[in-house]
């Protein structure tokens, strides 16, 4: 058998597929943190609580009105989004203007309160969502089982993190969305409903982690705290990518991922804080991130 | 601004808020103290169908003792060693604290372990797994009742190594807990002639289990050791079946409890080797406290939930018969009685504090097997308790070899 540092090739590409699927749920919710930052200037702590509260949706959604995994896909994102909406407008609205920091305490006060609701409601413990039919089995890639659900959360998420991209880079309702943060008064002055624009970014945003919310529910047991110690990791992708660049956010998720993956064979011990020692360095030798404008 | 910083102000206060229901007792009260985990991951273990179970024991008492009423209090360690012990103090300085039932945490309960002798309340450990409670970190006053990593390592791994799973490789939550656990199981696979394999050390609460399963799967092992608890025990066991681990190799929970097994799914545990030290369907004394927990709690109870039961009652057994709530004299009268109730039959308390008594070793049913809900387990073997808690091993002061 080939074999590169001793590790044999047939376990290298095992685990650089997994490390692709992990890397995918990354990218998705660094990118919702990528817009969010980079539209509003927020720093969105609640972003787990968020993606938590999708796979809660999906799962409630399942038990209260049969909606299916593939109903749930839609739904519980613009659910959710309804609700980051409804808090963008209630609360964030009147920290425009002040420093990140109150923003960040706000979200985070905002966490705590969703991840304890959950907790009242759905117990500690955890619920099982059952993998779509569609989607059961796996395939044998020769080197590696791979079920097929987890291909699939590759695929989602490549197609979601494109086309935010290229909503946001390439159309005209991103060029928008950009002025609104370079000059929000201007924009204004043309007639631009400004502040439903702001909401709107944010309700986004929280939609994309309530996508992942629903993607992970079949591959973990969903528990209220399932995204508090995801988010951490996720903000060390943003800060790596460079915040707030949507193409740093995507790239650097996907790297992380396999990175991480690889860190699994050679030394379990650091899988964990392997993203963390990675962003020490780019923060010493590229302070605005990999993709990020000084 | 000013009502951006009140705002601000009244989030992180409800934030931070604690989750204290403490009742003011009056200095003729029998206190009892629940300090346990009622809002983390180990909250649907204990928590508060333990404090249920706790009312449960006090009200079929009657609710007084020696002429005294008996009140309860009750707080969230939050898993934080800190919080517990500082509570703990508090309530034995100010509220005339009697008793403490509490855990679900080592480190929680070491902490906690060393208040109690020191202000001489006996502690009654239950949900926190380190042996290491009743040797090197004995006191007087600490009874460990439930289950501790000795007696769960004994179950799982004696069993399965019997019936044929010789080689084992472990999955070990890199933690205290997770090592104990690991050794304890190595040791009982190497005693019955077994090999241990080798062992992933996996990040505690790590998001992606399926790498360090197919390190397992290379290794070539038969069983799949689980030495973790709570979330990544069902996160971990959810992966090995979706990657397929389960059809090559036998998983063996080293510590899971029904709350973990009613949360996969049977689809999902089917086939799991785990040890317990209660059931509700074991027999009818069993069954008939699983029928009105279950219709308080609309759930059957965990092992640790029904200890919270068992413990609170031996204790006001003990003090009525001793007649009086000083904490030597029932401390005496607990270790030289034996204890008999819906949780245990014939179990008594060794000199370094550990509860010996039965232990149950399960297999989780299939779907087919299973025939009404909860109908989770079937008994593989009814470990005696000599077996299950092993001998004294010296390192505790009170109780040499």
């Amino acid at each position: 058998m080939t074999a590169v540092f001793g590790i044999p090739v047939t376990v290298l590409l095992g685990q650089l597929m997994l490390g692709l699927v992990n890397g995918s749920f990354y990218a998705l919710l660094s990118l919702g943190l990528a817009v969010i930052f980079g539209l509003m200037g927020i720093v969105n702590f609640a972003h787990g609580a968020f993606y938590a509260l999708g796979a809660f949706v999906a799962l409630f959604g399942a038990a209260q009105f049969g909606i299916n995994y593939w109903e749930a896909l839609v739904l519980a994102p613009l659910a959710v989004g309804l609700i980051g909406v409804v808090a963008e407008r209630l609360f964030l609205r009147r920290l425009h203007g002040l420093d990140p920091l109150y923003g960040l305490l706000m979200t985070f006060g905002l966490a705590l309160v969703i991840e304890g609701l959950l907790h009242q409601a759905f117990g500690s413990s955890g619920q099982s969502y059952p993998v779509p039919h569609a989607l059961m089995g796996a395939v044998n890639l020769g080197f590696m089982i791979l079920p097929i659900y987890r291909a699939w959360v590759i695929v989602v998420s490549v197609v979601v993190c494109g086309t935010t991209w290229f909503v946001i880079e390439r159309t005209r309702l991103g060029a928008t969305l950009r002025a609104a943060k370079e000059n929000a008064p201007l924009l204004q002055a043309f007639g631009v409903n400004v502040p439903f624009l702001v909401a709107a970014t944010y309700g986004g945003g929280v939609a994309l982690a309530a996508l992942a919310g629903v993607l992970s529910a079949p591959i973990i047991l969903v528990t209220p705290a399932m995204g508090s110690s995801l988010v951490i990791v996720v903000f060390a992708v943003v800060v790596i990518g460079g915040m707030g660049s949507i193409l740093g956010a995507v790239v650097s998720g996907l790297a992380l991922g396999v990175i991480e993956g690889f860190t699994k064979i050679i030394y379990p011990e650091a899988s964990n804080i392997v993203v963390f020692v990675i962003m020490a360095l780019v923060l010493v030798l590229r302070p605005a991130g990999l993709f990020g404008k000084e | 601004m000013k009502r951006k910083t009140l705002a601000i102000a009244t989030t992180m206060a409800l934030a931070l808020m604690a989750n204290v229901r403490a009742a003011h007792a009056a200095t003729n009260d029998v206190v009892i103290g629940d300090i346990d985990d009622l809002s983390g991951n180990y909250a649907d273990v204990a928590g508060a169908g333990a404090i249920e179970a706790m009312n449960m024991a006090i009200a079929d008492f009657g609710g007084t003792v020696l002429g005294r009423k008996i009140v309860t209090l009750v707080t969230d360690h939050q898993n934080k060693p800190d919080i517990g012990a500082s509570k703990l103090r508090a309530w034995a300085d100010q509220n005339g604290l009697n008793m403490l039932l509490g855990g679900s945490n080592t480190g929680v309960s070491i902490a906690m372990a060393k208040v109690a002798a020191a202000k001489k309340i006996p502690f009654f450990a239950i949900g926190a797994g380190g042996s290491s409670l009743t040797n090197e970190d004995c006191t007087a006053y600490t009874i460990h009742y439930v289950y501790d990593t000795t007696s769960l390592a004994n179950g799982t791994a004696t069993t399965i190594v019997k019936n044929g799973g010789k080689s084992w490789f472990y999955l070990t939550a890199d933690y205290a807990f997770g090592a104990q656990l690991q050794t304890a199981a190595s040791k009982v696979v190497e005693a019955n002639g077994g090999k241990n394999v080798g062992a992933v050390r996996v990040p505690l609460g790590a998001s992606d289990f399926s790498s360090f399963l197919l390190q397992a799967q290379g290794s070539g092992a038969q069983v799949l050791g689980l030495a973790n608890a709570g979330e990544d025990f069902s996160n971990s066991l959810k992966a090995a079946n979706e990657f397929g681990i389960t059809s090559t190799m036998k998983p063996a929970a080293l510590l899971a409890f029904i709350t973990n097994i009613h949360s996969l799914g049977l689809q999902t545990a089917q086939g799991l080797y785990l040890t317990t030290a209660f059931y509700w369907d074991l027999n009818e004394d069993t069954r008939a406290f699983g029928k009105r927990y279950f219709a308080k709690m609309k759930r059957e109870p965990t092992m640790d939930q029904a200890g919270y039961y068992s413990a609170t009652l031996t204790y006001l057994k003990a003090v009525k018969a001793v007649g009086t709530t000083d904490s030597d004299k029932v401390m005496a009268e607990l270790k030289r009685t034996k204890i008999d109730d819906i949780f245990v039959k014939g179990g008594y308390i060794r000199a370094d504090g550990v509860m010996v008594h039965d232990m149950y070793v399960m297999q989780v049913k299939s779907p087919g097997e299973s025939r009404y809900p909860w109908d989770y387990y079937k008994l593989v073997k009814q470990m005696k308790g000599a077996e299950a808690f092993g001998p004294i091993t010296g390192l505790c002061p009170l109780a040499p070899k």
